[in-house]
């Protein structure tokens, strides 16, 4: 423990409209705090800037997984042990609950939750490729009123999103999507578990027997934020997945994304990786 | 900054005290309620040595703060045994092997624990990615898994253990 703890301040909120006007009233002041997986790492360091923290795990609006029939709606709260053990996001959201599963270990599943793995809004998180791959929105909440933000435009850059000061995530949608999809989900790491991924890959596409109708391609670990390979997605999108020429999707990865190379692993490897699993991928399609 | 107080149940018995806001429950447990068996291995979350369960939920204690343990319950190693001296699980621990320095061995007890409240006979695999992480440097693994196959073993087949 090498923060000063007297420097810390956590309050509850068990009430949702509490809360708002909290933030409503002291925007950027009150930071809200789940799980801690992200938040007392960085205390544990003498690594947390933030000093005034307000602990929402008891506020009922931001708990549980709802169905429509257009939509699943996960709430900020739902941790990761909770998302992959649901047996609907299981049939129609496979790639997130393969990113739930492969996220630290079950200790870390049981606290960590979507809405703070969204909200901390790092770019080599594991849920955020699943997300794009599956076009997820963001419900954002306010005293102001609530809005709903795609996520592909939730992050701006590095740790920078959409969220304004006296905004709290209130719940991810996914939009439930016909039965014939194929879905993918590869996470790069040093381990089969505890690892932070060097890039990982996720997509979801429509086809028909000779070609791919639609396709949504999520990245992490190339870029500042979690992106959409848009490229790569105008490249395949209409055409027969064995006649796709590999080195226009290596060009077209290339033109998507901005790896760097930093302890974890270099910008060819992560650039080289990420065209590798999508290659792949194509030729046992 | 002042303390709060903090009431919650470890191990079957009420317990009321005072924290800092941010304090968490690794040391509270550890420092305020004397339970020392629950040790800091890394501070982040990867090593498992914190491991407790919160309201029957295996988590990282170095990870929560003692605050969100208000009016839970909070099981520690030295809770596993209930009135006996040794838990089945713990027994087959000693019997096999499956402890050398000890320093991972109560995180892996209560994540074995864990895994046998929810499956009573867990297969390799199973084992493996319940106890992802919990860490040892000394063991290699392959006794834990063998003493919590036998203890799982043991628990299904309702046998004796000698005392």
């Amino acid at each position: 423990m090498r923060s000063n703890l007297n420097a810390f301040n956590l309050v509850r909120e068990s009430n949702f409209q509490e809360l708002l006007k909290r933030l409503q009233q002291e925007p950027g002041v009150w930071q809200p705090l789940a799980g801690g997986t992200d938040v007392m790492v960085f205390l544990n360091a003498g690594k947390l800037t933030h000093k005034n923290f307000v602990d929402i795990t008891t506020i009922a609006e931001l708990q549980g997984i709802r169905v429509t029939p257009a939509h699943i709606e996960i709430g900020a709260l739902v941790t990761y042990s909770e998302t992959l053990d649901h047996e609907l996001l299981q049939k129609e959201f496979p790639n997130l609950c393969h990113a739930a599963r492969e996220t630290g270990a079950p200790a870390i599943q049981n606290r960590g939750t979507l809405g703070g793995n969204v909200a901390n809004a790092s770019p080599i998180a594991d849920s955020p490729p699943a997300l794009l791959s599956y076009e997820a929105e963001v419900e954002v909440i306010s005293t102001r009123g609530s809005r709903s933000i795609p996520y592909h435009a939730f992050h701006k850059s590095y740790k920078v999103t959409e969220l304004a000061p006296d905004e709290i995530i209130r719940a991810v949608r996914l939009p439930r999507q016909s039965q014939d999809r194929v879905h993918f989900y590869r996470k790069v790491g040093t381990r089969r578990a505890q690892s932070i991924s060097k890039t990982c890959l996720s997509l979801c596409l429509k086809r028909t027997s000779s070609k791919i109708e639609s396709i949504a391609i999520g990245l992490g670990g190339v870029g500042a934020i979690p992106l959409r390979a848009a490229h790569t997605e105008t490249l395949l999108t209409g055409k027969n997945p064995q006649s796709v020429v590999e080195d226009d999707v290596r060009l077209a990865i290339r033109k998507d994304c901005t790896p760097i190379s930093d302890m974890r692993s270099t910008a060819e490897y992560r650039l080289g990786v990420t065209q590798n699993l999508l290659i792949d991928f194509l030729k046992k399609l | 900054m002042k303390t709060v107080s903090l009431h919650f149940c470890l191990n079957g018995n009420k317990v009321t005290t005072e924290c800092l806001p941010m304090e968490r429950l690794l040391d509270v447990v550890r420092n305020q309620c004397g339970n020392t068996g629950t040790k800091e291995g890394c501070g982040e979350g990867e090593c498992g040595a914190c491991s407790v369960l919160l309201d029957g939920v295996l988590v990282n204690s170095c990870l929560v703060p003692a605050l969100q343990a208000q009016n839970k319950n909070v099981l520690t190693v030295e809770g596993l045994a209930g009135n006996k001296e040794l838990s089945a699980l713990q027994r087959s621990f000693f019997e096999h092997g499956g402890a050398q320095c000890g320093i991972c061995t109560p995180g892996m007890l209560i994540a074995a624990e864990s895994l046998l409240r929810k499956n009573k006979n867990p297969s390799e695999d199973d084992m493996r990615q319940a106890l992802a992480g919990n860490l040892c440097r000394c063991t290699g693994y392959t006794r834990i898994f063998v003493a919590i196959e036998k203890a799982a073993q043991h628990l299904r087949e309702g046998s004796c253990a000698p005392t």
